[in-house]
Formats: C-alpha cells, structure tokens, sequence
C-alpha cells in the first residue's frame, strides 16, 4: 500500500466566502476544498467519509447547489458562495432542517448528517414540497449507515411542510 | 405503573450538536502543534519481514519521529486468550496492510512520503486464502504459532442432551449446507485517534467503541500504569461492532506522542478501514435435524467453519456464538455443536452486529423453511410449534425470562398479510424470527466487579451523571438521561452527562454486545433511586412530614423546587454523589465455553419481507419490510425505532449486497463505491412493531434493540426468493447472478438450489457432553446457578 504523493509545489492566495464571510488564505494549489475547511479554517462540521467522491459526507453547498467538498479544489470556486453545516442555523436558531433532523432521530451518530442536510436544503430550495421518491433521489448519493434513511426520509418531509406552511414552528424539544 | 419520561419518543439530548455540526470527533481535534500520523502496511498477504530500513524516511524535511516494531514489541488482543497483535510488525505479516512502521511528521503528505520511503526486505510466503486451505498443510509455514492443527485457530464441541436418541425418534431428518459471506461495517467515519503526552501521562482522544479495552491495551503495550494512561471516547461516527478492538493506530500515536512530546493524530483512509476490517466471519456451516412428522425439532447438530482472518480478534467468542444462540428461539432438547475458526492471510475478522450469530440464523431459518416444505407444512406454523418459551432454561443453559417471539410473529403476519398473501410467479414473502443478548453475561476479562458503574453528583440544582458508556450512536446517553431524569422528577435535557472517559467516569465495559441500555441503565437506575431517596429525605424532613408523603415530579420534591431540595438535602448530608452498578447474574452453564451466549435477557424479532424476484435477470426488489421487535420496554422508542430501522436496512445491505472478498490478498473493493451498499433508492419502506414484554431484569423492563432486528432480514430474503421463483439461495449474499444459475438448474431439473455442496472434514474433538439443566426456571433462585 503506497502513498503515492507528490510534494506540494505551488501555492495561491484564495479568498473564499463561507457562510457569508470571507477569508484569504494562501494554499498549496491542490488541497481540497474539504481539507481547506476542516484544516484551515478549522469548520469542522464538514465531515470526510472516503475522499474519492462516493460518499456525499463532505457535501457543501456552492452558490445553492450540493457539491463534494472533497473533489473541489478552492481555486475554483473563488468568490462563490459556499454553504456549510456551520452556516445553515440562523444564530442559535436551528434551519428547519435541522430541527426536524432533531426532533425525528434522523441523525443518529450524526456523521453524514451535515451532507445530508446540505443536500436537502438544495432540494427544498428547487422543490418546496417534494415526494418521498424525489427525496430519496435526490439523496441518493447521500450513504448513511445508522437510519437505514427511513427517520432521513420522513425528517426531510417534514421540514419541507413547516418550511411551506405559515404556520409557526413547533419550539425545540 | 405511569412515566413521565420513559417510553415517551424523545430527541437525544446531543441532537443539536449533531445537527449544527459542533460535536467533536476524533479527526476535527487538532491541538497546536499536531504531528499527523501515517502507517505503513504491508503490500503481502503472507510474509517474513528480513529488514526494515527507515534511514531515507527520517532524512524527510518534516518527519519528526519514525517507529518500527522493534519499539512496540508486546503483543496485545482483545481477548485475553489471543494476545496475538502488535501494534507493528517486525518479524511477519499476515494480511495485506499488516502495520509495520509509521511516521510522525508536520503534515500528512509528509508522513505518507516517509512511509513510502521506508525501505522493507520480505521473504514473500505462499499465503492461506481460504478455509479449505487453512484446514491443509501449509505449503510455507502456518500464519499463526499457536492453535492448529495447520491453520485452526479454534476448535469446540459440545453436547447437550441424548441426541443421538433425539435423531432415533425423529420421523424426518434432515441435513444442509450454508455459506454466508463475509462483509464489513463501513462506518461512515474512519477510525481516527489522537493522543498527547503531558505530565507524564498519556491522553487519547479515540473514535472507539470501548474506552476501558483500549486502556488496557494501551497500558500493556506502553508498559505504563494504567493511572498514566487516559482514554476518552470522541463524539462518535458509527461503529456497528467495527471499534471494538484495540487498534494498532490507537497505540501508535501514543507511543509517537511520548517519544515527540507533541500531540499526534492518526486519521485512517477509507481503503485502510476496509482492511483493519474486524467484520462478518464468512462461515460456512452445515446442519441436520430431526423432526417429528408435525414439525417438532427432536435433535440438531450444527457445524461451523469460520474464517478468521490473520489474528484472533474476538474469534474464539464469534466461535461459540454461531453455535450458542440456535436454542434461545427453538425449543431444541438435544443438540450438539463443532465449531472451528480458521486463521487465513486476510483481515481479521471479528465482531459486526449480531456477533457470530446471523450466519447461523441464516441457517437454521432457512434449513427449517426446508424441512416444513418436506413435510408438506406451514413453515410458520412449524416455526411457531417449536417456539421457545418464556421463563425457561435451554438444553444448553441458557436462561430464558421474558419473550415476545409469539406477539412478535403474530404482529408481522397480520400486518403483511402473510396468510392471504396472493401466489404469483416472481413475487414472493419470507418470514424469519431471531434473538439477541442484551449484553454478554460475562466479561471479556472473568472477574466478579461490574459490568457498568454510575455516579450521579447534584450540586445546587444541577445534576451530573457520570458513566464510562460510549454513546455511539446509538443514543446509549440520552437512555441514561432518561433514567436519571424519570428518577429525580426531571427533564432529559436538565441532565449533564461524562461518558466514556477512563479518568472521570467508573467502568462501563462499552458498546458492544447490546448492553449499554440494560447494564448502564441498571446501574444509573440504581445511582438516581438513591439521590432521590436523599433528596426526599431532605425535603420531608423540612416538612415535617414522612418521607412517603414526598411527591417527586415535574421539577418538584414536595414543596420545593428540585433546586431547593437539593440545597437542603446537600446542607443534611454534605457532597451529593450516589452510586450504581449493575453485575449480570451467574447464569453461565457448568461447562468450558459457557460465557458465550448467556445474557441477562433477551430481545426477540420477527420479519416478513415482501420482495419482487426477476425470472431472467435475478434482479430482486425489495417492496416492504415488516418487523416486529420484542424490546421488553422501549425506554425511547423514537430512538428504538432508529435501532430497528438500521438494523433492518443492513440486514439488507448483507442479504443483497455487501460482501468483503479478496483476490491474491487484496481486498477486492476496498472503497464506498465499490463496495456495495444500500443507498435511499435501495430502502423500501420499513413498517415497525415495538413489542413490550417488560423483562424482570431490564432498567423498566427494557432489552436491547440495537443488533436483534438484524438477523431476520437475510434469512426472510431468502425465504422470499424461494415463495416468489422456487430456489433456495443458500448463500449470502443473495445475488442476481446466483438466483439466475439456480433457475438455470432448476430449468435443467436439476437441484433448483445455489449455494456450498459440501461442508469439509474437521478434526473436531470428541464431543464435551453436558447435562441438561431442569427445564423449568426457578426464579426464586436464578443467580443461583
């Protein structure tokens, strides 16, 4: 088993806007967006599960629209809006999201959920009210191991109804 | 008797932490001045290492620290019996990605670059890749200097009752065989481990599911005292039984952190995690059984070949478990189990939920659907004639108290429609059952302390609970926050929690076997019956009325808040902390090998799949799931749910899809996309029964939940392929390609059936023959055995 690497030879300054602040960092040019964000700026609500892009764990949100952090180097996606996990609740108020993730038990250890729940929120973004099969599509690249997806699938619904609804949301608990 | 916070469907009390992305796992910890860790494995299934060269490697701008063998040379395992691991191997490796060195270096890349530059001589052995190979003279030299003969590890053979008078008096006996694969857990989050050396004292920060056996592990191989030693267990990202040994990883940044005086981390890739493996044992096994002409099991005989892998891991218990647990469902009144492990040049295999016991239901569910077909019977009514019964002891001592196996049956057959279920070529159901322990009845290490400990503290209002138990998932927390707040009139959430941590928390032997609810909630049960008692004390006495008369509940003692009970009661009696434990009963048999299966109780599952099976491609499609699990009582039942759910979506994965095999010792997918498992569009719609049958024993009558409802999934798919195209699938996983060759051969007439055609000759020793226990449960006496 070798561990083929070479050795970082060039390095940019790259200015990223997480979760609407931005921040410059200088970076070998092909450390991941993923290592970027855990490593460097230390939001380590982003999570690794292969780093080969299988997975969805590391999912972020770039300008709205699920993306691998893992497969994206920072170079490419200077001045666009990234999305983490950190960035869904408005200050201590939880993302409808993730409150029904909450309330559901649709995180059980809670590793996949950040790519989850990442995920879902692009999809909600596009369609408001969607079936269980469009969530399941949408998610499908998405692997957890804890739920079999069942509490995901019904977590996601309900965020979706409350998210759609006037009504106000139930308090936390 | 009413609750106001067990059985109710609450959120774990980490939810949001979990959801905002602020729980700490191991890899996000990354102190000042972190050294990260690689290690070298090896490229060989099989060989002798001559010389390890890592001048090159320490020359590398960055490398700090290099380490080989030769300075972790004492072995270690998880069991006491099989010490057989080192942290790195200097003289011969085993599987493919057998540790041999590893670096400390300032950043990742640089360790992977030492690693590669190490330079290591092997005198390359033919390797042993497969049971048959392992039970035949090694062409080289055995993997292993210990067992045998050649390449057995383990070899067991007990009796319990007059079997062969059992088969005399059968009217139909019949005999199969069975292989199910081997597949691993894939926790989503790699192991990960980072430690620190300061004070003299060694810290490590580990995605473990067992904080004490890591710090046992680590003591022995350091040579420290384990009062130097400190093991916490980070937030955790699923472990499914794949943390439940020491790892090498674990020891080495250790040893990296007290030679460096720097803190080291130790993240492993995903294609390591495949090999550091501890999963499913493939076993093959074999069965014969006699029956009466109505379906009455008058003996068994059941035989088990596993493949370990290189190193013993939990081997000799998964032994025993594929043997143990066959007569806690079925009422079987003489039987005789050979079990035998092999060692093979793979990654050891060890303990993945359900331990050692899907195969074997994989088996005898099926062997048994066999047999009512040969009788021309309902095989649920068959199954069900032979159910065991509640309060009763097995042939092979096991004890039996609660069980919900007829509710449960009863609960998925109406729910299905089993019975009324229409025929029709390519769509058929399968029912199964099965049982699981609510904790191994024994410790790891034979010693008479307990199995889990709990202190409770109040201090000015505030509660603390402290208990070594690893939440890994599971929710194993938010059950001990439910006790504790139940008892003391409190929200889950008004409880702090310190779990798994060797320095501050009492023993919790971990989360393995099922046992957190039952042991932990025992002991943390037994700490807050006891605060309460003080705090009622306390605020009686203030007013001025028995203690009886104290009503607890909804924040309040009696007049007081809880915040002002406490203050009188810490003004009464000084410091408030109050103690529990939980030791098992000694139920074990009077016989070697006994420690394996006997639990304090046992859950019990039912299962109806429904599936869709192609006729020309195999393809099947699982339309619904119906599962019914006998609990005892769901002390959270949003979080038993969740148990039941996984475990039935990777009773799934494993029935269909997931298998861990090699080509020439290397793993032949080792990577997420390859290998195969459930995705969202995979999942039918799982429709689930909780069962409360409140256990004697259980913390409210709970059972476990978390591994049970596994373990009739695989076998109710394989039943269902039979309903809906006419063949039997005897091997796991049931695949398109084997269904399409078994219609291949029942179109040609032939046997419409895929799976092993033999079972190997294994030199068992003669037989251990063990009486029978009265069959009848004195419960008056039941530690008494």
């Amino acid at each position: 088993m070798r561990n083929e690497v070479e050795r970082p030879v060039d390095r940019h300054v790259v200015a990223l806007q997480v979760n609407g602040e931005r921040t410059e960092l200088l970076l070998p040019v092909h450390k991941t967006l993923l290592e970027v964000l855990r490593e460097d700026m230390h939001l380590t609500g982003t999570k690794h599960g292969c780093e080969l892009g299988e997975c969805g764990t590391c999912t972020v949100l770039v300008d709205g629209k699920p993306e691998l952090s893992c497969l994206v180097l920072p170079i490419q996606i200077e001045g666009r809006a990234i999305t983490t996990v950190e960035g869904l609740a408005s200050g201590s108020e939880l993302h409808p999201l993730q409150q029904a993730f909450a309330e559901l038990g649709a995180a059980q250890c809670g590793y996949c959920t950040p790519g989850i729940l990442l995920a879902s929120k692009s999809l909600l973004e596009s369609n408001g009210r969607p079936s269980r099969d469009e969530i399941r599509e949408a998610l499908a690249g998405n692997l957890c191991r804890c739920t079999g997806y069942a509490k995901i699938l019904d977590a996601v619904q309900l965020a979706s109804e409350r998210m759609a609804s006037p009504l106000p949301r139930r308090g936390e608990g | 008797m009413s609750f106001s916070i067990i059985g109710k469907p609450l959120p774990k009390v980490d939810a949001v932490a979990r959801v905002t992305g602020q729980a700490i796992y191991a890899d996000d910890m990354l102190p000042p001045r972190t050294l990260h860790c690689r290690i070298l494995r090896s490229p060989h299934p099989h060989a002798r290492i001559l010389s390890i060269d890592t001048s090159a490697a320490r020359r590398i701008p960055g490398v700090v620290a290099v380490i080989t063998g030769a300075d972790l040379p004492i072995k270690f395992g998880i069991l006491p019996v099989t010490q057989d691991e080192r942290a790195l191997e200097h003289e011969k490796v085993r599987y493919v990605g057998d540790p041999i060195a590893a670096v400390a270096a300032t950043d990742e890349e640089i360790a992977a670059s030492a690693c590669d530059a190490i330079a290591v001589e092997y005198e390359v052995l033919d390797p042993v890749m497969s049971i048959d190979a392992a039970l035949a003279t090694p062409k080289d030299e055995r993997i292993q200097d210990y067992g045998g003969p050649n390449n057995i590890h383990k070899l067991v053979a007990l009796e319990f009752g007059d079997v062969e008078g059992g088969f005399a008096r059968a009217d139909h006996v019949r005999e199969d065989v069975f292989f199910f694969q081997g597949n691993t857990h894939l926790p989503m989050e790699q192991h990960s481990a980072i430690a620190t050396y300061v004070d003299g004292k060694v810290t490590l920060w580990s995605s473990t599911q067992v904080v004490h056996y890591v710090h046992r592990a680590l003591a022995k191989v350091l040579e420290l005292p384990m009062n130097r030693i400190r093991v916490v267990g980070a937030a955790h990202g699923g472990g499914f039984g794949g943390k439940t040994d020491p790892f090498a990883h674990e020891i080495v940044v250790a040893k990296l952190a007290m030679m460096t005086g720097r803190p080291v981390k130790c993240t492993l890739t995903r294609e390591e995690v495949f090999y550091a493996h501890r999963g499913r044992h493939p076993v093959l096994m074999w069965v014969r059984t006699g029956v009466t002409k109505d379906g009455r099991i008058t003996a068994m005989h059941f035989k088990s070949a596993l493949d370990g892998g290189a190193y013993g891991s939990y081997g000799v218990a998964s032994t025993f478990y594929t043997g143990a647990l066959q007569t806690v469902t079925y009422d079987i009144p003489a039987y005789r189990f050979e079990g035998c492990r092999v060692f093979t040049n793979k990654p050891p295999c060890g303990p993945k939920r359900g331990h050692g016991t899907p195969q074997p239901r994989f088996a005898i569910e099926l062997h048994l659907e066999k047999i009512a077909h040969d009788l021309g019977l309902d095989p649920v009514d068959m199954k069900r004639r032979n159910f065991v019964k509640p309060m009763t002891r097995t042939v092979n001592w096991m004890r039996v108290t609660s069980c919900g196996l007829e509710e449960c049956t009863a609960r998925v057959m109406d729910a299905s429609g089993f019975r009324t279920r229409k025929r029709r070529p390519g769509r058929g159901m399968g029912f199964a059952i099965s049982s699981y322990l609510s904790g191994a009845g024994t410790a790891i290490y034979w010693n008479d302390m307990p199995h889990s400990e709990v202190q409770i503290k109040v201090d000015r209002g505030g509660v603390t609970a402290f208990c070594g138990a690893m939440d890994i998932g599971q929710g194993s927390d938010s059950v001990l926050a439910a006790i504790v707040a139940e008892e003391l009139g409190l929200q889950p959430k008004d409880i702090r929690l310190v779990t798994a941590d060797t320095d501050t928390t009492p023993i919790d032997l971990g989360s393995y076997s099922s046992r957190v609810t039952f042991m932990a909630g025992n002991a943390a049960l037994e700490a807050a019956r006891k605060m309460r008692a003080l705090l009622v004390e306390a605020a009686a006495a203030k007013m001025g009325r028995p203690a009886d008369s104290v009503r607890v509940g909804g924040g309040r003692f009696g007049d007081f808040s809880f915040e002002e009970a406490s203050v009188l009661a810490e003004a009464r009696f000084g410091t408030l902390t109050s103690a529990g434990s939980y030791t098992p009963p000694k139920i074990a048999g009077p016989y070697k090998g006994s420690g394996v299966g006997p639990s304090p109780a046992y859950s019990y599952s039912a299962c109806v799949v429904d599936l869709d099976a192609d006729q020309r491609t195999g393809l099947l499609h699982i339309n619904k799931v119906w599962i019914a699990h006998d609990v005892g009582r769901a002390i959270n039942p949003l979080l038993v749910e969740g148990q039941v759910e996984g475990s039935v979506y990777m009773g799934l994965g494993e029935a269909l899809m997931e298998e861990q095999t090699f080509r020439k010792g290397l793993h032949k997918w080792p990577s997420m996309l390859e290998y195969k498992s459930p995705t969202f569009l995979d999942m039918p719609e799982i429709e689930t029964f909780l069962v409360e049958t409140n256990d004697p024993e259980g913390p409210y009558g709970a059972k476990e939940a978390g591994q049970g409802p596994l373990l009739p999934v695989i076998p109710a798919v394989s039943a269902a392929v039979f309903d809906a195209l006419g063949v039997w699938i005897d091997e796991v996983p049931v695949t398109p390609e084997k269904i399409v060759e078994a219609l291949r051969r029942q179109g040609k007439g032939e046997p419409p059936r895929y799976g092993p055609s033999r079972f190997p000759d294994i030199p068992y020793p003669k037989c251990i023959r063990v009486e029978p226990p009265p069959k009848e449960l004195d419960l008056a006496a039941p530690a008494a055995i």
